[in-house]
């Protein structure tokens, strides 16, 4: 375990110390979310009616944008091959790297969204929903994105490649997401939502590390 | 089990391939006369749907087979990493295309029926958009198996992504049963046994029958391609 501590640290100090490339993505996050009251028009109740489903797409696309380095940077260095020669699971290396990617981007995602959720209008309750959405959700996205970056690792046009795989798979969190948030907004269930988009998680959690090892081995041989 | 072993061989496979074409070809063109008739003559047309009905003998057998396809995907895939079988990998991008195919035409077959039906090409009903879903899923495998210098890496990617995707596969399928609110659940097309009778039943199974042997075919044809494609990318790395 103190294996994982250490490389989760170890990846939140090299983004410490290039704090620009996180900035990168929230601002892109902001952006993208703004782009959408001047295209569709301010009238309040369409911008409220659409919220939850912008910030989530926009946070879907904001944690892709940041992936294709999640592995490439430590391929090419060679840390890698020494993660894959380690005596430790590669699974928790696996583990450890989506984990920090989280930190760094689902975790600040998770509290900007409801900053840029007054700008569309959303009530204080449903900004509480959207953000633990995001919290609950977010892990998914990483999970999911991160096995997309360890199978395109070393691929021609990887960065298309990468949104292509893991676009489809982020489909049923990004609808329970969204969906947990409009069920609040509309007065329906949104317990159940929120529940199956924990599953989602727990699910994610449990499957992807042995499969994004499976990955990162066949990179290294 | 054993006997899929036997054919892991491609030398094997091709010898077996070889002598199933021929009268696999005969078999599938005969099925496909007879089971045009019998979808587009001899079956009565709905008394609500009209002649439309006669799009579900193409569309619905296509969704059947685009979801084996898939699951197919997943059994090479896993074959590949467990036994490393080089076959299954040959077979899955040979079997990749021919399913998003099949999928494709569903979903074509489906918006053409939609027009008339529902008023509407497209509509986002969980059936369809799982259904879209599973399409990309395809394109993922076959851009991701084509995506290597390297092709032996591309298929044990694919592979990996084949296993998960079909986890996504129920979550996908059950998302019909969540997701009910938003559209008419009732005008999916479905196969309530009994409740379909046995003059749209019988084309209907017959074609099915009749495309999963197209299917087979179209695989094995592909396969064999493939291995030859293999062996001229050795031949050509080895000169």
């Amino acid at each position: 375990m103190s294996g994982f501590a250490a490389l989760v640290a170890r990846d939140l100090r090299l983004v410490w110390r290039r704090p620009g490339d996180v900035a990168v993505v929230l601002a892109f996050f902001v952006v993208a979310t703004t782009l959408f009251p001047l295209g569709i028009g301010p009238e309040a109740n369409v911008l409220a009616r659409i919220a939850a489903g912008v910030l989530w797409c926009a946070a879907l696309f904001a944690a892709l944008l940041s992936l294709d380095r999640l592995f490439a940077a430590d391929f090419e260095d060679g840390t890698l091959d020494l993660l894959l020669l380690a005596p430790w699971p590669l699974e928790l290396a696996a583990l450890a790297k989506c984990c920090a990617h989280w930190i760094v981007t689902g975790l600040p995602l998770a509290a900007l969204a409801p900053l840029l959720g007054v700008a569309f209008g959303l009530e204080s309750s449903v900004l509480l929903a959207l953000s633990a959405t995001l919290l609950v959700g977010t892990p998914t996205l990483s999970l999911i994105g991160g096995l997309a970056a360890a199978l395109t690792l070393g691929a021609r046009k990887s960065g298309a490649l990468l949104a292509l795989l893991a676009l489809p798979l982020c489909v049923p969190t990004l609808i329970f997401g969204a969906g947990a948030v409009e069920a609040l907004a509309s007065g329906g269930d949104f317990g159940a939502h929120f529940a199956v988009l924990a599953a989602l998680a727990l699910v994610a959690l449990a499957t992807t590390p042995w499969a994004i090892a499976a990955a990162l081995r066949q990179a290294g041989e | 089990m054993a006997d899929l072993h036997f054919l892991a061989n491609p030398a094997r496979f091709r010898r077996f391939s070889q002598r199933v074409v021929p009268s696999l070809s005969g078999a599938t063109a005969l099925m496909l006369a007879v089971g045009l008739y019998l979808a587009l003559l001899q079956s009565p047309p709905d008394y609500q749907q009209g002649d439309t009905v006669r799009i579900m003998f193409v569309h619905v057998p296509s969704a059947w087979l685009a979801m084996a396809g898939y699951a197919l995907l997943a059994g090479l895939g896993a074959s590949l990493l467990i036994w490393r079988h080089p076959l299954a990998a040959l077979m899955a991008r040979a079997a990749a295309p021919v399913g998003a195919g099949f999928c494709a035409v569903c979903l074509l077959t489906g918006s053409l029926w939609g027009r008339p039906m529902w008023g509407a090409y497209w509509v986002w009903d969980a059936r369809l958009t799982s259904m879209l879903l599973l399409f990309f899923l395809y394109l993922g495998h076959i851009a991701l198996s084509r995506a290597y210098d390297e092709p032996e890496r591309g298929d044990r990617a694919a592979a990996i992504l084949a296993l998960i995707g079909v986890i996504n596969l129920p979550i996908i399928k059950f998302s019909v049963d969540w997701w009910n609110t938003l559209h008419q659940p009732a005008s999916v097309v479905r196969l309530g046994g009994p409740s379909i009778h046995p003059s749209i039943l019988v084309p209907l199974l017959w074609m099915a029958v009749t495309l999963f042997l197209l299917f087979v075919l179209l695989v094995l044809l592909r396969t064999d391609t493939e291995i030859d494609r293999r062996r001229l990318e050795n031949a050509e790395q080895q000169a």
